[in-house]
């Protein structure tokens, strides 16, 4: 059945191949039966499945032909690591790590870390039976790419946050390789009950021939009242495929805000942000700010899963789309029958700068419970001529009026953001990804 | 400073100005009346370079130059404002930022060096307290949530601000209360000055109460009909548009 596959996609050959091989071999026996059983289930899910095709609904608008049709080493091959350069934040006071194809090198900038934060290699606590559990789990149903992370995942990032930790947790990704490779990091956050952090994730890669395709998974479990502030900036050069899945679990009264910016560069950026409040009082605020250009396709597939009562969530996404590229956004809201009093608000709006952009908005309410107040809004608009003009008539050039007005569309998000110094450097972004040239 | 030569000018394939004459000097207020559909504000939006204005026939010359072939910003630059009938609302750009930018892209375009942040708060505080402009207007996002009033007045802070050397007021007087317009007519009169110049386009004489013109012009179907010296525009609010309209009919009559 999966004859479609094995032609026209070489990767998926090597995956087979590259599992098998894998769990004959000792790296693989050394691991837990559960681990070794989550993975088979995986494996086996999604040698089923296959990459996803735009006959899958989730996959309609975000077609993966001209990624995959290249091939991709999965083996991880050594590399000479460049100096990484212009990926800090300035004036932002954080801990630092830096994660070059998902493996961090246990270095840690800005401090010693408090003792409310745990930092460790996914390898090293697959082999720590407190967090081994964790990884145990091989229900990814059917999202191919989670499905194919936990078949083949050696290493990652685990961050446990216990009390409040201050300064914020800066997670430097960088990507780089001399051949075409897979890369499939597994992150795993655990934020204790009544912690509280801010995360700051940015993704960056270095310029070559070589491509990188990055299939992350992560998980985020916000325990009670925890209080997480997640950010996710995604600024990597061409050449990087990124796929990203991350999957956050809030239990009661906890607070969770995620601010996901993409910029231009990465030819694929695919992130699967999915919700799932499985207790009652808890707080979630999703903002995103996607500008895109090139040949870019960046596709935000979100999922508020309200499972449990009284809980409130309100999104807003924004996009703004120049040049040949293509926005997706997908907005899906569940409502359990238990789970009454939600509150679940989202928003799309989008500028289409050039004629040949385009952007797929689709808000998916789907709500069993009939006490609660959910809406959605989902808009597709222009520069407006007279914003245009008035700017111009008071001697502002065209490139910086319409730089300005990106700026103004961009800022209900931006102004959201809490970090000052990240908010300056989003700006800072924004201004630099806007060209000369709009059309 | 100003040379308008037979100008005439269409919008959709409609002729709207027909050949308008009009030379404006350097510490002159000129007054636009006319009444409604007359082409007023089509005349300041082929001034200001606006859009979708083709100019078909004549020539506009500022300072020698020939102004329609600049770009709206460029003639701004060069020291021409419009004070719009409709201000724009831009929300998430803020008022002072706008104004930061506009003077300092005028100030390099001149081979100024750029304000300073304090020379720019100097500048602004002396400008909102001449022109009665409330500060807390200043910092908020450009025109939104202004009151008509407020944008009005919003036109005559950046007018102050950028310092034009000809400044088109469109219809400014139109929906404001007698202590706006009093404010606003302030503003402009403490802005005359011998090296610059005003056209007031308006569609009552109200304005012209406060801002004394040095020569008042009527505009009806894209041409200027009648021009004089303020007491026009005392005659055109006792007797109306329609004699005007009357006169222009016979005249037309005669030529063909």
């Amino acid at each position: 059945m999966s004859t479609i596959q094995e032609q026209g996609v070489p990767l998926f050959g090597e995956i087979v191949e590259g599992y098998n091989k894998r769990s004959a071999s000792d790296a693989a026996t050394v691991e837990s039966a559960d681990l070794r059983r989550a993975r088979q289930s995986a494996f086996e899910k999604f040698r089923l499945l296959g990459f996803p095709t735009i006959k899958h609904e989730d996959w309609k608008y975000t077609n993966l032909n001209r990624f995959l049709k290249e091939e991709y080493s999965i083996e991880a091959k050594s590399i000479q690591v460049p100096k990484i350069t212009n990926a800090t934040i300035p004036g932002l006071d954080a801990y630092r790590v830096v994660l070059v194809n998902g493996v961090w090198d246990g270095k840690v900038s800005g401090g010693p870390l408090p003792s409310g934060l745990v930092i460790m290699r996914v390898a090293e606590a697959l082999r720590d039976p407190t967090f081994a559990g964790y990884f145990e789990n091989g229900k990814w149903g059917n999202h191919a790419f989670p499905n194919l992370n936990t078949a083949l995942f050696t290493d990652g990032l685990l961050v446990q946050v216990n009390g409040t930790v201050e300064n914020p947790l800066h997670i430097v990704h960088y990507y780089t390789a001399e051949q075409n490779i897979l890369v499939q990091p597994r992150h795993l956050w655990i934020i204790g009950a009544n912690a509280e952090v801010t995360m700051v994730e940015t993704v960056h890669s270095a310029s070559g021939e070589a491509r990188v395709l990055v299939n992350s998974l992560t998980e985020v479990i916000a325990d009670r009242n925890a209080r997480v502030g997640h950010l996710v900036i995604q600024a990597a050069e061409a050449g990087v495929r990124l796929v990203n899945h991350t999957t956050v679990r809030q239990k009661k009264q906890s607070l969770y805000n995620n601010y996901t910016f993409t910029f231009p560069g990465a030819e694929l950026v695919r992130n699967d942000l999915q919700l799932r409040l499985e207790e009652d009082h808890t707080e979630t605020h999703l903002y995103g700010l996607y500008l895109t250009a090139g040949q870019q396709l960046v596709d935000n597939h979100t999922l508020v899963d309200h499972q449990k009562p009284n809980c409130f969530s309100n999104e807003h996404y924004k996009g703004v789309l120049l040049e040949r590229s293509t926005g997706v956004f997908n907005g899906k809201v569940y409502v359990h029958p238990d789970a009454q009093k939600t509150n679940a608000f989202q928003q799309n709006n989008n500028l289409v700068i050039s004629k040949h952009a385009t952007i797929d908005s689709k808000p998916e309410l789907e709500i069993f419970a009939d006490d609660v107040k959910c809406s959605h809004g989902s808009t597709v608009g222009q520069f407006s001529e007279d914003a245009l003009f008035y700017l111009r008539a008071r001697g502002i050039g065209e490139e910086k009026a319409k730089a300005l007005l990106i700026a103004a569309f961009a800022f209900d998000v931006t102004e959201k953001i809490k970090l000052e110094p990240v908010q300056k450097y989003i700006n800072q972004l924004i201004n630099h990804h806007i060209p000369a040239n709009n059309g | 400073m100003l040379i308008i030569r037979n100008l005439h000018a269409e919008v959709e394939d409609k002729q709207i100005l027909k050949g308008i004459d009009l030379t404006v000097n350097a510490g002159e207020v000129h007054a636009i009346m006319g009444p409604n559909g007359s082409g007023k504000s089509s005349l300041a939006a082929v001034l200001a370079g606006r859009e979708g204005y083709n100019v078909t026939e004549g020539e506009v010359l500022y300072e020698g130059k020939n102004l329609l072939e600049m770009a709206p910003e460029v003639r701004a630059r060069e020291g021409v404002f419009l004070a719009f009938q409709y201000p724009i609302e831009i929300p998430g750009v803020s008022n002072i930022n706008f104004l930061k930018t506009a003077l300092a892209e005028i100030r390099e375009y001149k081979n100024l060096p750029p304000l300073d942040a304090k020379e720019f708060l100097q500048l602004s505080r002396e400008k909102q307290r001449l022109v009665e402009f409330d500060a807390k207007l200043v910092n908020r996002s450009l025109n939104e949530g202004f009151s008509g009033g407020e944008k009005k007045r919003n036109e005559i802070f950046q007018l102050a601000m950028l310092e034009p050397s000809l400044a088109i007021l469109d219809e400014t007087d139109s929906g404001l209360d007698i202590d706006a317009l009093r404010i606003v007519s302030k503003g402009v009169n403490k802005l005359r000055s011998p090296g610059n110049a005003f056209i007031i386009i308006t569609h009552y004489q109200r304005l012209l109460e406060y801002i004394v013109p040095d020569f008042v012009h009527v505009l009806y179907d894209g041409r200027i009909v009648k021009s004089g010296t303020k007491e026009l525009a005392l005659e055109l609010e006792e007797k109306g548009y329609d004699w005007l309209k009357e006169e222009s009919r016979e005249k037309e009559v005669t030529i063909s």
